[in-house]
């Protein structure tokens, strides 16, 4: 992409630029003139859809967004919730799918880093990160080469710069084989009263930069992001950035180090569109302009052009509105730090972003025409017209009961062995996640938590999203995302507090696409607004997308939740022999949308578990009170697989695996598959000590939300029947095997 | 009493240390920079784990030539206790303060994970509190964890007893299997001729509380700070 700067401009540089031919009118029409080719390229990123979020904004008005712990709702880098005794918890969650892959090593690693800028450019000290990951199937041989590559990425960053990786999720369909999803969730923490936000006042302030060189590469990553992928793909190599954690970990320290003193008025990561979108959000926020100076810029080598300077996203750099006058005392940290430093422009009334290259006027644009201004599209909308054969699921569509297979133990280590449900200890061994050692649930649990050392508070974290039940039914899927995501912190003894997310979809140019995504964020809003779990960030990832054929709507929901006593915890493992077994919620699922119709019969197809918001409600305020009351041993949420496989994960994620003998009611004598692997919301198992059983019965009561004595921990197997009826009987270390093993053995590696 | 927690760019367990020295062990601790030139006034100095210079060339490497080292070194030729963990040992073997080498993992993968360590010898300032064959679960997180020397200095470490943990399984047999990264002997930390210099690929400042799951880091802890202070009166 070395253009001229005396290019002639043409709709046809604009169309490669990704513009439509209407778009280029508006910029004309915004300039009063042509463009020349860094004005185009400053408008193609700004006005991309990762930049300008044009397709979605219209929808994601919809979100509930406040509430009364939000200190910081979407808008900014990272979301803000206040947790109490004056600290905040700043998180967001961002995908970097497009550049995982096609280089998955450095997409995943740069996906790291970038998330890790948005949350301690508020001020914050990031603490935590999940991850949530999308491959093809694993009997590809290049998703396996993918998941190895994205895996040691994001281990290869996060080690380094010493934030560990606590918790997430990895699942594999056919609809991610031409397009991964790497989400990246980070969570920091702040003094509430001390957070910072990316925004340019004070006319005369230095704009500062700091952090790598830049350089060459990354060059329209956002346009790349924004692009469905084809065949040529692989041509797109040189968009990737690359990562360097050690560079950010100076970066994290020296921002951190600034923040403490009173030197700053606004700072932003330099993340997507690098200079460009940092200089003019910061700029658009505050309602001002900003002069640049590109020949004050660090860079790696001679001869660059102010269109590469402008667009580069070379990675670990941030953009630092100062305190005029205090340039010196800003300088020198960063200097302590060895990060290269300079003052690169000022803040200015104009309005514009104007761009100088060794006094000559390298791009002048109004701001508001590259922020508020940028287009906003109302895309049209259709669903599908298979959906209604897709939610079709009538008996005729099941195996007869007669055929169903005859060794449901047999059906259960399968379940155990799908990616979605192994055990994950292949990929959380890379991981550091203990370091900060403030880990006090590991990955495992449903929920990972986090204590906050100096006082008795813990964060709970867990990130959801079944897109199976999305594809079938995209409004309770999301809805039923969110639920699983609350679950989860429920069981582990926190109260969920906000969301953020991270919006996976195909093409937003594809009317049944649209429709997917508003379905979606309707559910998201109406599950949030039910539970009081505002939506505080978030972020919007399109053109997943190959050849024509788009993933599964994924609208990837993480959650985070207090607990105001960290020793009033739950795990998943059940713990004690003799503990009583005992089910929270509705005792059956149902087939559609399973895990089990699609492992074990390959039929994806009928409506998704239903979801009543205030039932689930009072099954996880049950659930907590019963954990915070000290009379459960474990908790644990039966969701994919139903409850043969909630059952055996309990069985083997305690300290050690242990038996358990249950007899599932079945009052109407549903199918035995039914009864085993049937889904459904709002469902929780609990282990109890024989003692407290009438304690919690009525604490169940006492919330109206049924509850059934289903068994006993102990033993050396995993025995289930219904209603007296024997189904399964597997030894728990045939489970334990098929379970731990899966992963490492679908990946032809050993433990 | 009191303990340095030296700080280069790129470490990051600094606060783990930090936090298990001053907050559960309870003695003063301050960090020390780099680019510091004394250690007067310590007792005691931990190098912590991380990525120093982002373990870029080799792990170790580049820290090792930091205007604080040269502090480390008298400090250690004086008899004052050094106890470097992960990138800390890493750094004393680059250093020259302790013999021998840490490469890549055998499985060539970082692992973090709880491991079971036999306790070699209680004739360190660093393992007074426990007994001589003891199991002691600690969790590792490297990627350059395989300890390797030469034969003639594997002999003398043996012979001097200078292995002070060996990785091994729940029963305390220090078999292949039990072994981790590829460490040459099992060796996960040694100490110098002196026995006042201890390296360490696991990391007892992971394991110093109840609450992260267990407290045999702790115990390692206090047994440097006893010994410490016994030597002083």
């Amino acid at each position: 992409m070395a253009f001229d700067a005396a290019v002639e401009m043409t709709e046809e540089i604009a169309a490669r630029h990704g513009l439509s031919a209407e778009e280029y009118g508006r910029i004309v029409g915004h300039l009063g003139r042509a463009p020349n080719i860094t004005e185009l390229g400053i408008f193609s990123v700004m006005w991309s859809e990762h930049c300008s979020y044009k397709s979605s904004r219209v929808h994601l008005k919809r979100f509930p967004t406040t509430g009364p712990r939000v200190i910081q709702g979407p808008g900014e880098n990272a979301g803000a919730v206040d947790i109490g005794g004056g600290l905040a918890a700043v998180f967001k969650m961002e995908s970097h799918n497009h550049p995982s892959f096609i280089e998955p090593y450095q997409g995943a690693a740069t996906g790291v880093g970038g998330i890790l800028r948005d949350v301690f450019t508020m001020g914050a000290r990031p603490i935590a990160s999940l991850d949530s990951l999308r491959f093809g199937p694993l009997t590809d041989p290049r998703h396996r080469t993918l998941l190895e590559g994205v895996v040691a990425g994001i281990s290869g960053y996060g080690n380094c710069i010493g934030v560990p990786t606590v918790g997430g999720e990895l699942f594999c369909h056919p609809s991610y084989a031409g397009n991964i999803l790497v989400n990246v969730f980070t969570l920091g923490i702040a003094k509430a009263d001390r957070l910072f936000r990316g925004t340019a006042s004070g006319v005369g302030n230095p704009v500062i930069y700091v952090g790598s060189r830049t350089g060459r590469d990354g060059i329209h990553g956002a346009t790349m992001a924004s692009a469905e992928f084809d065949d040529e793909s692989d041509q797109k190599r040189p968009t990737v950035q690359v990562g360097d954690p050690f560079t950010e970990k100076l970066l994290l320290e020296a921002c951190l180090e600034l923040m403490s003193m009173d030197m700053i008025v606004g700072i932003q990561d330099m993340g997507a569109a690098g200079l460009t979108s940092s200089s003019c959000e910061m700029a658009g926020r505050a309602g001002t302009g900003i002069e640049l100076w590109l020949e004050k810029v660090p860079r790696r080598e001679p001869g660059m052009t102010p269109y590469e300077l402008m667009l580069s996203e070379s990675q670990e750099r941030m953009l630092i509105v100062a305190k005029a006058g205090r340039e010196t005392e800003v300088m020198e940290i960063f200097e302590k730090w060895d990060l290269p430093v300079a003052v690169v422009g000022r803040v200015t009334e104009s309005g514009t972003l104007r761009v100088m290259d060794g006094g000559r006027l390298a791009a002048e644009i109004p701001v508001r025409a590259l922020t508020d201004e940028a287009p906003v599209y109302n895309r049209p909308i259709a669903r599908p017209s298979e959906q209604e054969e897709r939610n079709r699921l009538d008996s005729s569509d099941l195996p007869e009961p007669a055929a169903e297979p005859a060794d449901y133990g047999r059906v259960l280590k399968t379940l155990l062995a799908v990616p979605g449900i192994a055990h994950k200890g292949w990929v959380v061994r890379q991981y550091d996640h203990m370091v900060r050692t403030n880990t006090v649930v590991r990955p495992g649990s449903d929920a990972a938590v986090i204590r906050i050392k100096g006082t008795r508070k813990g964060l709970a974290l867990s990130v959801d999203c079944n897109s199976r039940y999305c594809w079938l039914d995209p409004r309770m899927g999301g809805a039923l995302a969110v639920a699983e995501a609350a679950r989860n912190i429920s069981c582990a003894g926190g109260t969920p507090l906000a969301v953020t997310d991270c919006l996976n979809f195909g093409s937003p140019e594809r009317p049944e696409t649209m429709w997917q995504f508003s379905e979606a964020v309707d559910g998201i809003s109406e599950a949030c607004a039910a539970l009081g779990t505002p939506v505080v960030s978030g972020n919007v990832s399109f053109y997943n997308e190959t050849n024509g054929a788009g993933i599964y709507p994924t609208p990837m929901i993480a959650m985070v939740g207090l607990l105001e006593d960290i020793d009033k915890r739950a795990q998943q493992g059940f713990r004690k022999e003799g503990d009583a077994i005992i089910l929270l919620g509705e005792t059956l699922g149902r087939l559609g949308g399973s895990e089990y119709l699609a492992a074990i019969h390959g039929l994806e197809r009928g409506a998704p578990p239903a979801l009543d918001l205030d039932l689930e409600k009072r099954v996880q305020a049950a659930c907590r009170e019963a954990i915070r009351a000290g009379l459960v041993s474990s908790a644990h949420d039966a969701s994919d697989g139903g409850l043969a496989v909630a059952l055996a994960e309990s069985c083997l994620s305690g300290p050690d695996p242990i038996g358990a003998r249950v007899d599932l009611p079945n009052p109407d004598g549903a199918r035995a598959d039914e009864v085993l692997f049937g889904e459904a919301a709002s469902r929780i198992i609990l282990s109890v000590p024989e003692g407290k059983i009438a304690e919690v019965e009525a604490v169940a009561r006492r919330h109206e939300v049924p509850i059934a004595r289903i068994g006993k921990v102990g033993g050396e197997k995993l025995e289930i029947s219904a209603a007296g009826q024997g189904l399964v009987s597997e030894a728990v270390a045939g489970l334990d095997d098929a379970w731990r093993n899966a992963l490492a053995r679908q990946l032809g590696v050993s433990e | 009493m009191k303990f340095a927690v030296l700080v280069f760019p790129g470490s990051n367990c600094d606060h783990d240390c930090y936090h298990a020295l001053k907050h559960v062990v309870g003695v003063e601790t301050s960090f020390v920079w780099h680019k510091e030139e004394s250690l007067a006034g310590f007792d005691g100095v931990v190098i912590p784990g991380g990525f120093s210079y982002g373990d870029y060339l080799r792990c170790g490497a580049i820290a090792r030539f930091s205007p604080i080292m040269k502090a480390v070194e008298t400090f250690a030729r004086e008899g004052g206790s050094v106890i470097g963990i992960c990138n800390g040992f890493q750094i004393l073997v680059e250093a020259g303060l302790l013999p021998g080498a840490l490469i890549r993992n055998r499985g060539l993968k970082f692992i973090c994970a709880d491991v079971s360590l036999r306790v070699e010898t209680t004739g360190t300032p660093y393992t007074a509190e426990f007994r001589k064959g003891e199991v002691l679960t600690m969790p590792i997180a490297h990627a350059e964890g395989n300890y390797v020397a030469d034969p003639e200095t594997l002999e003398k470490l043996k012979r001097n007893d200078q292995v002070v943990f060996r990785y091994c399984d729940a029963q305390g047999n220090a078999t292949d299997a039990a072994n981790p990264n590829g460490a040459m002997d099992n060796i996960a930390g040694i100490v110098s001729e002196r026995r006042n210099v201890l390296g360490m690929m696991p990391h007892p400042d992971r394991c110093a509380e109840e609450i992260l799951g267990g407290g045999d880091g702790l115990r390692l802890f206090r047994s440097m700070v006893g010994s410490l202070s016994e030597s002083r009166v």
